[in-house]
């Protein structure tokens, strides 16, 4: 078990300028001894590079990576005791169940009795208990990435356990059972995990704290709550949540505000950031109000769909299209008339060079 | 166009594919083929294109028999999983290819004036491989969109990119699709997908067709607990109750009060969709006392799953809500939101509609 400390950066090619070339650009990040972890962001973020340094994969082309303040920059994932699960599962298919858990204990000569005694508890703890004696090859895609996984958290001396998409070949129907698996056996092994994955639920679900990605750079660590509630840098809101946050242009001046251009009338004791900024607001929390309410402009409907649990209405304000999310019974207005919206409130949050300042 | 099917099966080597099926397309609609995988969908969007011929029954367009036309003779646009393009075309080549094929004037004008619908006006002279994901499907679509046919079908289009690019190339196409001027059939295994595209929804489930009728409608009056199960993510939460007068009443004793409609049978299935669920106490509410199992967090949503007496149970929450593993936990529903189904099969009640348009 090991608190992994980055101080780096990553570019595959050498003598990078602009901060296109890096993968990953300078960074310094603490994963904590114990803790659950998830790198969200889409494809060609930066997330799987961030993880094959950890697992010694990759060397950084700069900076360094330090397991409990030693220096394992240059060590294999060997050397680093790491342990890994991938997409796919990496069974041998000739061995039981138990002979495929058994088999990483066994390489390092982890006496009989310790090993019967760390299979057992694994296999009771994916459900797999009464499987042990079956010989892998005869089991489903999700039966074998369940024997992957149960390989990866075997070991109770490992550094770190590092997951890379791993329920990508899972039933969808299946999926929420074996994220309370790993959340459960997070709890009871206090393993430190991190858990690659550009499925918003996979990481909010089952990491303490996100690294959300994009572009190279680490834009927000946070509980699933912080992300969604205040998130730190507008890519953030967009990413998190379907559909994700609305974005209007905003001045502040002397206390007032301008939406859109629009004058805002200003509720009691609200104070605004002054300058140029971008106001986020969440389909959630963009309520419908009386004309010219405190803290409300004016918009035309656009669109209205029933999404079943919910209806979405698709709002013009000054020009720019916002979704607004209403409850299933709430009355809506019809296509073309106006309505008023509350951009303005405790749900708020202003952005300054996309980065979140109020 | 009308494209009807009637009396259409479909048998591979003795194995029913498809259950003999009559359905009648909206004409210029979306129709939603929904259903989980090897329900039908592809089977069914085959013998539509002309690509398959049933093994019974007959295909009319236009009230034409088509049924053993092939699918060149046919005017189809099709849209597949995978990213198909010409590989050694360019962008705009590839687009341009239908138009070029039917000798259109001002390719070079309706090429660019897809190109931008698309957002991909910008990569007209690149290779396809050199896009990414995303990209490639949208030159696949922009290629189907200008060919014009009055009959386009798309298979699960989206299911390979990233969820915030799906989100947006679907709001991107329900637009593109509201022209009306072709009749779109679009193929998904997400109950979600099908009400944000709206139109008509077919429901499939192993090679029978269950429903057809406009989306919003199948959703909220599933004509059995087939259709209600296949159309709901998470899955509605299915209760095994008994009638006693006036009652519904669950196998732990609970009594759930409403006016049911005369019955011939006293074993019920009492439905709850998981957005029916709080955790909040309102008046009139009936009470399910649990045990958290997991809080399944999407950011806009939080699901909770819940280990009860009655069973166990998914509840909706909108936006983030932290749960311990094992904590207790008191779900509410209000008797005005249950769905009551016959326990062999069709519905008997649903919830009146409150929310709609005023």
């Amino acid at each position: 078990m090991a608190r992994i400390e980055l101080d780096l950066a990553h570019a595959y090619k050498p003598d990078p300028k602009s901060d296109a070339d890096y993968a990953l650009l300078p960074l310094k990040m603490t994963f904590r001894d114990g803790g659950a972890y998830a790198l969200l962001g889409p494809s060609g973020c930066g997330k799987t590079t961030m993880l094959n340094i950890m697992s010694g994969l990759v060397v950084p082309s700069q900076g360094s990576v330090k397991f409990d303040e030693r220096d394992v920059t240059r060590s294999s994932p060997q050397d680093r005791n790491i342990a890994q699960v991938f997409q796919f599962p990496v069974i041998y298919d000739t061995m039981t169940v138990a002979e495929n858990l058994a088999f990483p204990l066994k390489n390092r000569g982890v006496p009989a009795e310790q090993i019967r005694q760390r299979v057992g508890q694994i296999a009771e703890m994916l459900e797999m208990s009464h499987q042990l004696d079956m010989r892998a090859a005869g089991l489903s895609a999700d039966q074998k990435q369940k024997i992957s996984l149960g390989r990866g958290l075997v070991r109770s001396d490992v550094s770190a356990v590092l997951f890379d998409e791993p329920l990508t070949v899972i039933d969808p129907h299946l999926k929420w059972q074996l994220r309370r698996k790993l959340k459960q056996i997070h709890h009871e092994l206090k393993l430190t995990l991190i858990y690659v994955t550009h499925d918003q639920v996979e990481a909010l679900t089952f990491a303490d704290e996100v690294v959300v990605m994009t572009r190279g750079k680490a834009v927000q660590v946070g509980s699933a709550d912080a992300l969604f509630e205040r998130p730190a840098h507008t890519f953030v809101g967009h990413f998190i949540g379907s559909p994700g946050m609305n974005f209007l242009s905003a001045q502040g001046e002397n206390g007032q505000l301008r939406v859109q251009s629009l004058e805002v009338a200003m509720p009691d004791g609200v104070s605004v950031p002054e300058g140029e900024l971008k106001l986020g607001i969440r389909p959630e929390y963009l309520g419908m109000t009386q004309p010219h309410a405190a803290g409300s402009v004016p918009a035309q409907v656009r669109q209205v769909q029933d999404i079943g649990t919910y209806q979405l209405l698709t709002c013009d304000v000054a020009g720019v299209l916002v979704k607004v999310r209403l409850a299933a019974d709430m009355p809506v207005p019809p296509v073309g008339s106006q309505v008023w919206l509350r951009v303005l409130g405790q749900h708020t949050c202003f952005y300054r060079n996309e980065e979140l300042v109020a | 166009m009308q494209l009807s099917l009637e009396q259409v099966s479909k048998s591979v080597s003795g194995e029913v594919h498809l259950h003999p099926l009559n359905l009648a397309l909206q004409p210029g609609q979306v129709t939603v083929l929904l259903g989980a995988t090897q329900a039908g969908k592809t089977s069914l969007m085959r013998i539509m294109a002309g690509l398959d011929v049933p093994t019974q029954g007959r295909v009319l367009v236009d009230e034409k028999d088509v049924t053993a036309l092939p699918v060149r003779e046919r005017n189809v646009a099709m849209v597949y999983q995978q990213f198909i393009n010409y590989p050694s075309m360019t962008v705009f080549d590839n687009i341009a290819s239908p138009l070029k094929l039917r000798g259109d004037r001002d390719v070079a004008t309706r090429v660019l004036a897809l190109a931008s619908k698309l957002h991909i006006d910008m990569f007209l002279d690149r290779l396809p491989s050199a896009l990414s994901g995303g990209q490639q499907q949208r030159v696949a679509l922009a290629r189907a969109l200008a060919k014009q046919a009055p009959l386009m079908l798309l298979d699960e289009p989206l299911v390979n990119l990233d969820y915030k690019l799906r989100e947006e190339l679907r709001e991107e196409l329900t637009q593109l699709f509201a022209s009306g001027d072709s009749t779109v059939v679009y193929a998904t295994t997400e109950p979600t997908e099908a009400l944000l595209l709206g139109g008509y929804t077919a429901v499939l489930d192993q090679g029978q067709l269950l429903q057809y009728g406009p989306t919003a409608e199948v959703f909220h009056r599933p004509a059995s607990i087939r259709v209600a199960s296949a159309f709901s993510d998470p899955p509605m939460n299915l209760l095994p109750a008994r009638r006693n007068g006036d009652s519904v009443v669950l196998d732990d004793g609970l009594q759930v009060p409403m006016a049911l409609p005369a019955t011939t049978t006293s074993a019920l299935v009492m439905g709850v969709r998981a957005s029916a669920l709080r955790v909040q106490e309102q008046p009139g509410d009936v009470r399910f006392a649990g045990v958290v199992e997991l809080a399944e967090i999407s950011g806009s949503d939080t699901f909770l799953h819940v280990h009860t007496p009655v069973g166990d149970l998914v509840a909706q929450l909108t936006g983030v809500h932290e749960f311990e593993l094992g904590a207790s936990v008191g779900l509410f529903m209000s008797p005005a939101q249950v769905y009551v189904f016959d326990a062999a099969g069709p519905l008997l009640m649903a919830p009146e509609r409150t929310g709609r348009a005023v």
